[in-house]
């Protein structure tokens, strides 16, 4: 039996999240930044009424910061998902088609996988043009905080003056 | 119908419960009522019939325990009303035990779903024996005074639940933010096709949110009910005659604030008969009655309940503030010459400030007026104190209606907007050069002089880390017994806003108490006063913290909790960077770093700063897992100061709070 995934990209990866699990799909929605907050909570938005957190799954994952991918023009794409009675957007670089993925596709996940994007994901599948990684939104939200660490030039956003 | 007891768990149950609780309530005021006017047959007819009508249904629902201790109750209530029985406080008292009781079984029953086991002998037997007292021939009373019930109240109203309700709450506020939206729209677009239904819609949203609000108001004297025997017992206790007045009690309120201002209220209560009141020779010495008056009073004023809690007792005595203020040191007895009698009354608001000059069991036990004030002041309440020595002292309560909507100044700065609740706005000060208020630099913290006075000032972009400081307006905010001025770019607005919480992710962060959508559809954070003044007042504020730790998953959680606590962190992976700083002149406040990083260790970076270099006198912590006894050991060899487990959130700050002020303290 096949399932559904609604499809993103974020760093050149593809990835899945299980259709039941989404709520919505945002695009050319810029979330109000939220000063102090942790360095992969994008900001908050309004959503039929409903304040929505958002969450930077390029952060939240630790992949490659935008300038070092494609694509990274900041289209405000977001999948939204519940969990408990709050509302997340994962902001992510571009939206793609509810893909239906046959249990023939599942792989093991690939042993070069990053461990942190392998401890937020439910499956991986073989497609035509590559892998997509299904992730497991509660775990995916249990897993913070986890920020890109390869990433020079973070060390330390907040003091540019300390740069060594 | 009888002996089913474990199937009962429905609805039967559940009703007989709630039914029995309400009647308990009651039973508890009026038995305290009785006391005082014990020839009310009125008052002694309900109370036996409220009674009989618990033991009744204990018989249906096959509650035996239960049924026994209500029939004892019951016997001893006969003979009262009967006049057999003189009511007297000793009997009262037992009845008031039996109540106790009964409602302890009762909450057994409600989690267990069973009938305590306990038979209650030594309470029944003593029922039992006042019963018998009274006279030797004692016909159980069998007949009951037929319970006339008033089936039209009944039947005119139904349960809700209180979920379904908040629910509704959230609904109707979130209506009213969107009618204000298309309201705002219709404004800037002048009339329409649309103009008159809106209209329409925005007088059937106020009816709507008016009719909803109603529906969670709860009269006032539901958060009153437990006083009277409060403070009958206290009054017993202390030895005190105590007489409680209460008026409108009907006064109606949200049920949330009800919850909320029952332990505050109760406090004062407490606080008024133990400190407020004076013991019967020392009133008839200042020519009062022996009996004190403890008077409890509520109205509706302009959007706003009003509880006004008032004693009749000795005041507040204005000279022992002061010398208490001096012992403990909150002030310098120079600085109270220059402040009027009410001002210095405020002290007893400050944390820890006792007047009691013994303990008693009543209070002084460390529970203070502050935190009775933080917690009126949580709920967006004001509390205001005024007394005359001899005289009695009088608390002013002013409660919002509801917590859901709250009227909120909306101000923006490095280009982002903000809502800051009105109550805890004092006055708006534009200041510009040549303005008549100034705005002075003393070291690095800002002060405003505002009409003889100064005020600590903080920018608001400063404190979120925003770019761009203009500064033009300055906020005057009051949160507790702090007053100071957050300096902002704009004002924008005052806006009526539905106060959400924020997701958990963002729980952590002391200076937002929720967040909220504007009228034009965007979030906005809602800035708390207390956590800004918590932020401000805190010694450390603004003191720099250079963070030495290799782990980005660890940098990047402590970076934000220590920012969070109002330090300024400078995060590097190892001792190399950390040294490049110190060539270059950095100074810091203190040195967290972690002891098991990679390449040159902690311990290694530590006898390097030790060695002489511009951060020798530099408080340092050192973080690791698991803070071995060992790993301690080398650290304050090494020269570190303190040692914190890593995981441990509160030790660090608690570590950083008190080596800084010990530097401080030496400075």
């Amino acid at each position: 039996m096949s399932r559904d995934v609604v499809s993103f990209t974020v760093a050149g990866q593809l990835f899945g999240i299980p259709v039941e699990r989404v709520r919505d799909a945002l695009s050319g929605r810029h979330p109000t930044p939220i000063p102090l907050a942790p360095d992969d909570v994008a900001g908050a938005l309004n959503l039929h009424g409903r304040i929505v957190t958002a969450i930077d799954l390029r952060r939240r994952l630790g992949l490659a910061p935008p300038d070092a991918a494609q694509g990274a023009a900041d289209g405000g794409k977001g999948v939204v998902v519940a969990q408990g009675p709050d509302l997340y957007s994962l902001m992510v670089d571009a939206l793609g088609e509810v893909l239906p993925l046959a249990p023939e596709g599942r792989t093991p996940p690939p042993p070069d996988l990053d461990p942190r994007l392998g401890a937020c994901a439910e499956a991986v599948y073989r497609l035509e043009d590559g892998l997509l990684v299904v992730l497991d939104v509660d775990r995916l939200m249990a897993c913070r905080p986890v920020v890109a660490a390869t990433a020079p030039g973070r060390e330390s956003p907040k003091d540019p003056g300390a740069a060594s | 119908m009888t002996g089913n007891k474990i199937v009962l768990m429905d609805d039967l149950l559940r009703e007989f419960l709630t039914e029995t609780n309400d009647s308990l309530a009651v039973l508890d005021v009026e038995l305290v009522a009785l006391e005082q006017n014990p020839d009310n047959p009125e008052l002694l007819g309900n109370i036996f019939r409220l009674m009989h009508t618990i033991k009744g249904t204990c018989g249906f629902l096959d509650l035996p325990r239960l049924e026994t201790l209500a029939h004892a109750g019951e016997n001893v209530l006969g003979k009262l009303r009967d006049g057999v029985l003189e009511i007297s406080p000793q009997a009262v008292t037992l009845v008031l035990e039996w109540h106790d009781r009964t409602r302890e079984m009762l909450l057994v029953l409600e989690q267990s779903e069973r009938e305590p086991e306990d038979d209650n002998e030594d309470l029944i037997a003593r029922l039992d024996a006042l019963a018998e007292g009274g006279t030797a021939a004692a016909a159980p009373l069998n007949e009951p005074a037929a319970a006339p019930r008033d089936p039209g109240l009944a039947s005119q109203s139904i349960r809700v639940d209180l979920g379904l309700l908040d629910d509704l709450m959230t609904l109707v506020s979130e209506l009213a933010v969107t009618r204000n939206q298309c309201l705002q729209q219709l404004a800037a677009e002048g009339d329409g096709p649309f103009s008159a239904p809106l209209r329409r819609l925005d007088r059937v949203v106020a009816r709507l949110q008016d009719g909803v609000m109603k529906t969670r108001m709860q009269p006032i004297g539901t958060a009153w009910a437990k006083l009277p025997r409060i403070v009958r017992d206290l009054s017993l206790e202390l030895g005190k005659e105590i007489e409680l007045v209460m008026t409108g009690a009907e006064t109606e309120l949200d049920r949330q604030l009800i919850e909320l201002i029952r332990d505050p209220l109760t406090h004062m209560v407490r606080n008024a008969a133990d400190h407020g009141l004076e013991g019967p020779e020392e009133r008839l010495a200042a020519g009062k009655s022996a009996r004190g008056t403890i008077a409890l009073k509520a109205w509706h004023e302009g959007g706003h309940i009003i509880v006004e809690l008032a004693d009749d007792g000795r005041g507040v005595a204005v000279d022992a503030i002061k010398q208490r203020v001096v012992a403990q040191g909150l002030a310098e007895a120079a600085e109270l010459a220059g402040l009027t009698d009410r001002q210095i009354m405020q002290f007893i608001f400050q944390p820890g400030f006792s007047t009691a000059a013994r303990v008693t069991a009543v209070s002084g036990r460390g529970v203070g007026m502050d935190v009775v004030r933080a917690n009126i002041e949580k709920i967006g309440a004001t509390m205001e104190l005024s007394s005359r020595a001899g005289a009695g002292t009088r608390f002013l309560v002013r409660i919002p209606l509801t917590l859901a909507v709250v009227s909120a100044l909306i101000v923006e700065s490095g280009g982002q907007r903000f809502a800051i609740p009105q109550l805890a706005v004092a006055e708006l000060v534009r200041v510009a050069p040549g303005a008549e208020h100034r705005v002075e630099q003393t070291d690095d913290a800002p002060l405003l002089r505002l009409r003889e006075h100064l005020l600590p000032l903080v920018s608001l972009a400063e404190l979120l880390r925003l770019p761009g400081r203009v500064g033009g307006y300055i906020v005057l905010c009051q949160a507790g017994a702090c007053k100071f001025g957050v300096v902002v770019d704009r004002i924008v607005d005052t806006e009526e806003i539905v106060v959400k919480p924020v997701a958990p992710i963002l729980r952590d962060l002391p200076l937002y108490s929720g967040n909220t959508i504007l009228a034009d559809g965007s979030v906005a954070m809602i800035l708390d006063p207390h956590g800004i003044a918590a932020a401000m007042s805190a010694p450390e504020r603004g003191r720099r913290i250079l963070l030495v730790e290799d782990s980005p998953f660890f940098r990047n959680l402590l970076e934000p909790l220590l920012s969070g606590a109002g330090y300024r962190v400078t995060g590097v992976a190892d001792a190399a960077a950390a040294m490049a700083l110190c060539r270059a002149g950095q100074d810091y406040d203190a040195i967290v770093s972690d002891v098991e990083t990679p390449v040159r260790g902690g311990f290694e970076l530590a006898e390097m700063i030790r060695g002489g270099t511009r951060w020798r006198d530099t408080p340092m912590v050192a973080l690791s897992a698991r803070a071995t006894p060992r790993e301690q050991v080398r650290g304050r060899l090494a020269g570190f100061d303190d040692h914190v487990v890593k995981s441990d959130r509160k030790a660090l700050l608690g570590a950083l709070e008190d080596m800084l002020s010990r530097a401080r303290g030496t400075a």
